[in-house]
């Protein structure tokens, strides 16, 4: 097995972390990174491809390799907004008085209005 | 032998991924997660991709790692749901068959490999670079960076605009709100110089050599954010005049450049003939002024209240 088909093959294995921690993760956070592992999982299969596409004196592929930089980061664009509005979340949820109707007795899932614990009891 | 070492990088990122995936302490997965940044950065430069690697380590592991940090400090506040063992599995599922397919894609990738760098090379004398990725993001692909300054700043514009009424136009909260230690004093005075030096050097050297707007970018950025917390320089208002600019110089002039390539190139971002190391400097100098700023503004978050 060659270094860029083992690469590949990894950049297969983080997506499909990516993906199960998108689907399991328990809060906005968990969320957030295993969206990221997803995106580096892409990446690394893009570098494989480059990787193997050397050639006319170039060790990869240059083309591909552009890409991953403008991805790698429009990913960190979007967690910085995406950390921004859980921040923002966190904060209005924390603010006394601020639990909307619904909260009593909310154990269910999808209840996102939730009040946190502090102003659950 | 080579190898053997690239298979034990690889699995130590598994290892660091499964752990990041794995849940438990908002705080140890967000370390894990920068360690899984750090270690694709080698695989990147064992992939022989020395620019990818920079920017995967500076801006996807370095800067995102501080934002998620930040978020990590609010994740007992964020707990929503439970789920189920037969979710588990079914999530499980779902993730092999993504590994499936990809690995499939993988191996039976054509032979020969299909490759752009004769186009590269046939191409680049053109623009008097060195370094054929600053060619193809500067250049070949101008309007996928373009497009990639102009995400930057609605992120930025985005994240200010969670911020309430009252608070607009003020600075950000600090990143660290504890009074700033002797230690940390004494090693932004000796890092920030330093950093500030290695980040122009990146920019400088990245049409030559591995580097560019971007990674050098992401090292100012971070040696600003370091004299911030060390409390060596105030956090900025939003509203300053400089500030604003130094954000949209380098989308708008990068636009500007396109827009007068229909006029004296005949297509948009074409660059004149005999012109064209001068325009790319040129832009290269405001995006990474920008990117530099926009990078530390979108770390800083939101305006918070503090008048500066």
């Amino acid at each position: 097995m060659s270094a860029p088909v083992l690469f590949g093959l990894l950049g297969a294995a983080l997506s499909a972390v990516g993906v199960y921690g998108l689907m399991v993760g328990r809060d906005a956070l968990a969320r957030i990174l295993a969206f990221n592992l997803l995106g580096g999982g892409v990446f690394l299969v893009f570098g494989a491809v480059a990787r193997r596409g050397a050639g006319a004196g170039f060790a990869a592929d240059p083309v591909p390799q552009a890409l991953v930089i403008t991805g790698i980061v429009v990913a960190f664009s979007a967690t910085a907004l995406a950390v921004a509005l859980l921040k923002r979340l966190a904060a209005l949820r924390a603010r006394p008085g601020a639990a909307p109707a619904k909260v009593a007795g909310a154990q269910a899932e999808g209840t996102k209005g939730r009040v946190q614990p502090g102003g659950d009891a | 032998m080579s190898l053997l070492l690239d298979a034990i990088l690889a699995l130590l990122v598994l290892a660091a991924a499964v752990r990041v995936a794995a849940g438990g302490d908002g705080f140890a997965r967000v370390v894990a997660f920068m360690g899984v940044g750090l270690l694709l950065g080698l695989i990147w430069v064992r992939l022989a991709a020395v620019d990818v690697a920079l920017t995967e380590v500076a801006v996807g592991s370095g800067i995102t790692g501080l934002v998620l940090l930040q978020a990590a400090a609010d994740a007992p506040l964020t707990r929503e749901r439970e789920v189920g063992l037969l979710y588990h599995l079914c999530a499980g599922m779902v993730g092999l068959v993504v590994f499936a397919a990809l690995a499939v894609v993988v191996l039976l990738l054509p032979d020969p490999a299909p490759s752009l760098a004769p186009d590269v090379v046939r191409a680049l004398p053109a623009t008097d670079l060195g370094n054929p990725v600053t060619g193809v993001l500067l250049v070949f692909r101008a309007l996928d960076t373009l497009l990639e300054t102009m995400v930057l700043l609605v992120a930025l514009i985005g994240v200010w605009s969670l911020s309430p009424d009252r608070h607009w136009r003020r600075a950000p909260a600090p990143l660290w709100p504890a009074p700033p230690s002797g230690a940390l004093d004494f090693l932004a005075r000796v890092l920030v110089p330093i950093g500030a030096l290695v980040g122009i050097y990146m920019f400088w050297a990245g049409a030559d050599v591995p580097g560019g707007a971007f990674q050098g970018g992401a090292v100012l950025a971070a040696m600003a954010l370091m004299a911030m917390m060390a409390g060596l320089s105030p956090v900025p208002a939003i509203g300053g005049a400089g500030l604003r600019l130094a954000v949209l110089a380098g989308p708008f002039a990068f636009l500007g450049v396109g827009i007068a390539g229909w006029f004296l190139a005949g297509a948009f971002l074409d660059y004149p003939e005999g012109f064209e190391k001068t325009v790319i400097i040129a832009v290269e100098v405001a995006i990474t002024v920008s990117i530099a700023v926009t990078l530390a503004l979108l770390v800083l978050g939101p305006p918070m209240g503090r008048k500066a």
